[in-house]
């Protein structure tokens, strides 16, 4: 809502400046967002009369004009297309000052004396456009400044109100919330009624009370289209956003503003028998004042004739019935519209308008009279036209009730913290317009019919607090709590896992939730992710599956960006369909690209599948966390041969391995990326240590070298050694892979330290024989290993 | 010159011409070995008469002590010398680079978030999550605001087909934490949220962190109190903090809370709109409504309730100056967040 301050003070002739009535708004909860002058600053420009019109001797676009401020004449040379003899302009004076730079000085222009400027409105700031100048009443006073003239200087203030402050969007609104925060007299705008000049009627009908359920009507006959609006009407418009269209429709905005009832003026030739409100049939069609046509649902709201919607009730006008050149008698609207009824039907047609924004908000349900009045009286004074009698139809049973609302003083003493006296707070509540009685235990409020969010105890408390001063309520702490918040040691923190990730040179990244589907497809499971209805863009569409997309654009991103090594994780909810509902439980992403460390003159070497696998396994020991069972696998955005499914007790939670070579190579990325994606919570299950007697007797060790088919995994030679089940065996450690000369085709060597140690006694030479021949043995019949030589 | 003397003469001279601590125990072995040239002269005591050898006895130890202290001063030397010339050999240039162990970083929202946790935690909050697809009741209707509400129109919300939405705000943890706990309640909800919108300064999906505090005879004044604290600690600067009163659906009284601008000291900046004010969070007193919705006694309990934007209170404790790059995920503005 923009307001002009000097228009609020013409109705709260509050004695503050400008920056304190910014401030009493602002801190009152009607946040002023911006304020500006009404104008450019400019002196010594008066009300100018030109007296003659000659072209200059030697410029074809120039005239040389004589204009005179009423007591003298000055020659001024001029560009304007618009000039003329008679017109009357802003004359900026030799002296003056037109905008922040521009000083008046008698010049010459092509040879010829010009002795100050007639000035466009563009110029002195009161308009955007540039239109030749500003063309003033034919009734301006001659020689009177400017600024008198219009009003100015004025200051313009943004207030950016609350949904709840429907009661506010009009000048009449902020001035009086203005008066009760300074304690000043609030003018209210005078509506007298309008005696009527004919009889003429014409007939309402509510046939949808519970959205509509007061209509006032009212003829107004013989209306002079024509008639101008007046200047100080077409600026305080200006001031508050609106850009003058006719005299009938700036007097409907006008007051609109000025009061806060939206209205509309129908051509009265155009409505057929009866004006209707009802709501629309399905499928019936309006074309709108913009020239946009609508198909309307039976939820919309409509003002009819006896034969077709006419108006969007509330929201729009339509083209057919509204103010044209050729109106000459006119039926003015001013109505209560159900804010629910309104609410969401002008979004529903992409539109916003200010009777919209109003309805939608609030407005004050006892207004329709007396804006019919305000804008009738406005209508005939600058329009002429005879009035016919204002007529109100209404179904008072569908009227918003009056609020009562309880306020206790033990309310307001226990969540604000102060002792306010009942007449003080009584005096804030009538003040902001309830009426209110004193109680026993308080107060006993009726809210004011403008303010809709007046309706239960806290309501009020709010005001209170808000006309007292949340800066000046005390502050304290609440009481401390009288319980210890459990610390469950088997839960990993996630902040443990993220700095242990931090710690091993990763970097975490947040990539949006919401990811092109063409990169999820190359998950290649087949599954369709969850898809928004409306999203911001086609490669934001998809909820993420996994967090592969989002680590791979992250990798790329640095990669295109000539980052050598990238290292990334992140952690985040994923959406995942599945047999019991949507999964959207967390997962844990890793990323590993380009070299192992950084760059060292000693040498450095690129990742591999091992140095992920690695971390994982670091990850998984964090907190004697879970055990994870690494199988081979194959997933369409994984190299095959470097793939493997990641399990837990049985349960697959992710998988890790080589970003495909097609994938990376349409990726542009030049070497390896391996990735993980699994469920983050296994890796959050540690466990509280049961401790267990450690043996005071020494370890030892034997290396054994086996030979077995390639296609023994490491996995199958640790299981073998375990089914040994020998509580003696501590360890089996892989340190050295073999396979070429000496070692025949197909086959492979591994080489094994097993550790073993006793709890009871020194292992001696013959057990220590007994056990190894146990894990040969073992080896021999389950894989067939050979140990070699 | 004695035969004796002419062997020390000689094994004096053999040692200090040894260049090698082999040829040294060369020397060693052919003076003082078993068949040394010393150990010989021992053999030749038993042909003098008894009365003399203890005498002729003792000129050889001398001579052999002698030749044997030689030897060892010899070694020590050439032990020295092969030392210094190891680590002549070994020496390094101590400035060149380590073996880089090279550390990561959390995002700076993650960093932000820890220490938002960490000081709530101080005060007895525990950290409550929930789900990103929300259904309407939970993100909407619960927080006392119905379909038709004007709030509605200041989340820009994305739905799917299903009437599901994805939570515009952290709020619905404060409704599923109200259901599932009595009171006393304090929580924190941090989170990511989305709202459908993306220009210079909104991205379509951000983070809150919301606190909910349910508990007998909660006030306005703890609400400011707690929130004055936070901003002080937060900032780590004794920052002024205003309370404007403000409007929420699912709070009443509702505040919005402008703490002094960080930048400029309040004196006027480009980041504080030259106001001397920097809005950071909303905030205000559970509204019974939503107690209603969720069976909590409103005749025992009231309650507040805040939420911030993350990315808001991490760009202006560490200046940063465009939202967008906090979901680039460029290495060159994450690593500035140190591990």
């Amino acid at each position: 809502m923009k307001a002009s301050i000097s228009w609020l003070k013409s109705l709260c002739p509050a004695d503050i400046s400008d920056d304190e009535l910014v401030s009493r708004l602002t801190m009152a909860g009607l946040e002023v967002d911006a304020i500006e002058p009404a104008s450019n600053i400019f002196s010594q420009v008066v009300v100018g009369e030109v007296v003659s019109v000659s072209p200059h001797p030697d410029a074809d676009k120039l005239n040389v004009c004589e204009v005179t401020d009423g007591s003298e004449t000055f020659q001024v040379v001029c560009g304007a297309a618009n000039v003329r003899t008679g017109l009357k302009a802003p004359f900026a004076k030799v002296g003056g000052q037109v905008g922040p730079d521009f000083q008046i000085k008698e010049a010459k222009l092509r040879g010829v004396v010009s002795q100050g400027m007639l000035c466009g409105a563009d110029e002195l700031g009161l308009s955007d456009e540039r239109d030749g100048l500003m063309e003033l009443a034919s009734d301006a006073p001659v020689g009177e400044s400017l600024d008198r003239y219009l009003g100015l200087p004025d200051a313009i203030v943004e207030v950016d109100l609350t949904p709840n402050r429907g009661d506010c969007l009009s000048i009449t609104g902020l001035a009086r919330e203005l008066s009760v925060l300074t304690e000043t007299t609030f003018n209210a705008v005078p509506c007298d009624a309008v005696s009527p000049v004919v009889d003429d009627r014409f007939k309402v009908r509510l046939m949808a009370p519970e959205g509509c359920p007061v209509y006032v009507g009212r003829v107004i006959k013989g209306v002079d289209i024509t008639a101008p609006t007046p200047l100080w009407m077409v600026e305080r418009l200006r001031r508050s956003g609106l850009r003058s269209i006719d005299a009938v429709v700036d007097i409907t905005n006008y007051v609109m503003l000025e009061l806060g009832q939206p209205m509309h003026a129908f051509d009265l030739a155009q409505l057929s028998q009866e004006v209707q409100v009802r709501f629309a049939s399905s499928g019936e069609t309006l074309t709108l004042l913009d020239g946009k046509e609508l198909t309307l649902g039976d939820d919309i709201l409509v003002i009819a004739d006896a034969e077709k919607p006419l108006a969007l009730a509330g929201i729009m006008g339509g083209e057919h019935s509204g103010i044209s050149e050729s109106t000459r008698d006119v039926f003015l609207e001013s109505a209560f519209f159900d804010p629910i009824v309104i609410a969401g039907k002008a979004r529903r047609f992409g539109l916003h308008t200010d009777a919209s924004a109003r309805f939608e908000r609030g407005v004050d349900w006892q207004l329709a009279e007396r804006a019919s009045e305000r804008a009738t009286a406005l209508l005939v004074e600058i329009c002429g036209g005879q009035p016919g009698p204002r007529v109100t139809t209404e179904e008072p049973a569908y009227l918003p009730a009056i609020r009562e609302v309880e306020l206790t003083h033990s309310r307001l003493r226990q969540q604000l913290r102060i002792d306010l006296p009942a007449s003080q707070v009584s005096g804030m509540l009538e003040a902001l317009g309830c009426e209110v009685a004193e109680t026993t235990q308080g107060f006993r409020c009726k809210a004011p019919s403008w303010r809709f969010d007046l309706s239960i105890e806290q309501d009020l408390v709010e005001e209170v607090a808000r006309i007292y001063g949340y800066n000046n309520l005390p502050v304290s702490l609440p009481a401390q709590a009288v319980s210890m918040a459990p610390v469950p040691e088997a839960e990993t923190p996630v902040s443990r896992l993220k700095h242990y990730l931090v710690d091993q040179d990763l970097q975490e990244v947040i990539t949006y939730s919401f990811v092109a589907p063409e990169s999820q497809a190359m998950l290649g499971d087949g599954q369709v992710g969850v898809r928004l209805a409306n999203p911001i863009a086609s490669n934001m569409a998809e909820m993420r599956r996994s967090l592969f997309p989002g680590l791979v654009d992250a990798v790329r991103h640095n990669v295109n960006r000539q980052a050598s090594r990238v290292r990334v994780f992140e952690m985040g909810q994923c959406f995942v369909g599945t047999d019991a509902g949507l999964d959207q439980s967390e997962r844990l992403g890793l990323a590993l690209y380009g070299q192992v460390d950084p760059v060292h003159f000693q040498g450095a070497r690129d990742v591999d599948f091992f140095d992920l696998k690695g971390l994982i396994s670091g990850v998984s020991q964090l907190n004697g966390g879970p055990e994870i069972t690494w199988t081979p696998a194959t997933h369409p955005a994984l190299a095959p041969g470097q793939t493997a499914e990641l399990s837990v007790d049985g349960q697959v939670i992710g998988v890790a391995g080589r970003l495909h070579p097609k994938w990376a190579k349409s990726l542009d990325l030049p070497k390896p990326l391996y990735l993980m994606d699994a469920k983050l919570a296994p890796f959050l299950s540690g466990q509280v240590t049961a401790f267990k007697a450690i043996s005071r007797y020494p370890r030892v060790s034997r290396d054994l070298a086996v030979l077995v088919n390639k296609a023994i995994t490491w996995a199958d030679v640790r299981s073998a050694v375990a089914s040994v089940n020998d509580s003696r065996i501590r360890d089996v450690q892989l340190f050295d892979v073999y396979q070429g000369p000496g070692v025949s085709q197909g086959m492979q060597s591994l080489a094994l330290t097993v550790s073993l140690q006793d709890t009871e006694s020194t292992l001696d030479e013959a057990a220590i024989q007994e056990v190894i021949e146990a894990v040969v043995s073992v080896l021999k019949t389950k894989l067939n290993a050979e140990l070699r030589g | 010159m004695t035969e004796l003397q002419r062997i020390q003469d000689e094994a004096l001279s053999a040692v200090s011409q040894a260049e090698s601590l082999a040829s040294l125990d060369e020397v060693r072995v052919q003076y003082l070995g078993k068949k040394g040239l010393i150990s010989e002269q021992m053999k030749t005591l038993g042909r003098l008469p008894p009365e003399d050898r203890p005498a002729a006895g003792a000129q050889i130890n001398v001579v052999r002590d002698a030749v044997s202290e030689a030897i060892e001063t010899k070694k020590s030397a050439l032990e020295q010398a092969a030392e210094d010339l190891a680590l002549a050999r070994d020496a390094i240039d101590v400035t060149l680079p380590g073996r880089p162990r090279a550390v990561g970083g959390l995002h700076p929202v993650t960093r932000t978030l820890e220490r938002l946790n960490t000081l709530f935690a101080s005060l007895g909050y525990e950290v409550a999550t929930g789900p990103e697809i929300e259904d309407d009741w939970h993100n909407f209707e619960a927080l006392n605001i119905p379909s038709h509400h004007p709030a509605r129109a200041m989340h820009d919300t994305f739905y799917f087909e299903d009437g599901r939405v994805l939570r515009t705000h952290t709020s619905p943890v404060q409704i599923r934490t109200l259901m599932s706990n009595e009171p006393p309640i304090r929580i924190v909800a941090p989170g990511r949220v989305y709202r459908c919108d993306h220009d210079l300064t909104h991205t379509p999906m951000f983070h809150q962190i919301e606190g909910l505090v349910v508990d007998r005879d909660i006030s306005f004044s703890d609400l400011k109190g707690t929130l004055v604290m936070f901003l002080n600690r937060f900032f780590e600067a004794d920052l002024d903090v205003r309370f404007r009163p403000s409007y929420f659906p699912f709070t009443e009284p509702s505040a919005e809370v402008d703490v002094q601008c960080v930048m400029c000291e309040g004196s006027g900046c480009r980041v504080c709109k030259q106001t001397g004010w920097l809005e950071v969070m909303g905030c205000g007193m559970v509204h019974p409504k939503v107690f209603e919705q969720t069976g909590v006694d409103t005749s025992i309990y009231t309650g507040f309730a805040f939420g911030m934007g993350v990315e808001r209170l991490a760009m202006l404790r560490y200046g940063i100056g465009d939202l967008r790059l906090f979901f680039e995920n460029d290495l060159q503005f994450l690593k500035q967040f140190h591990g």
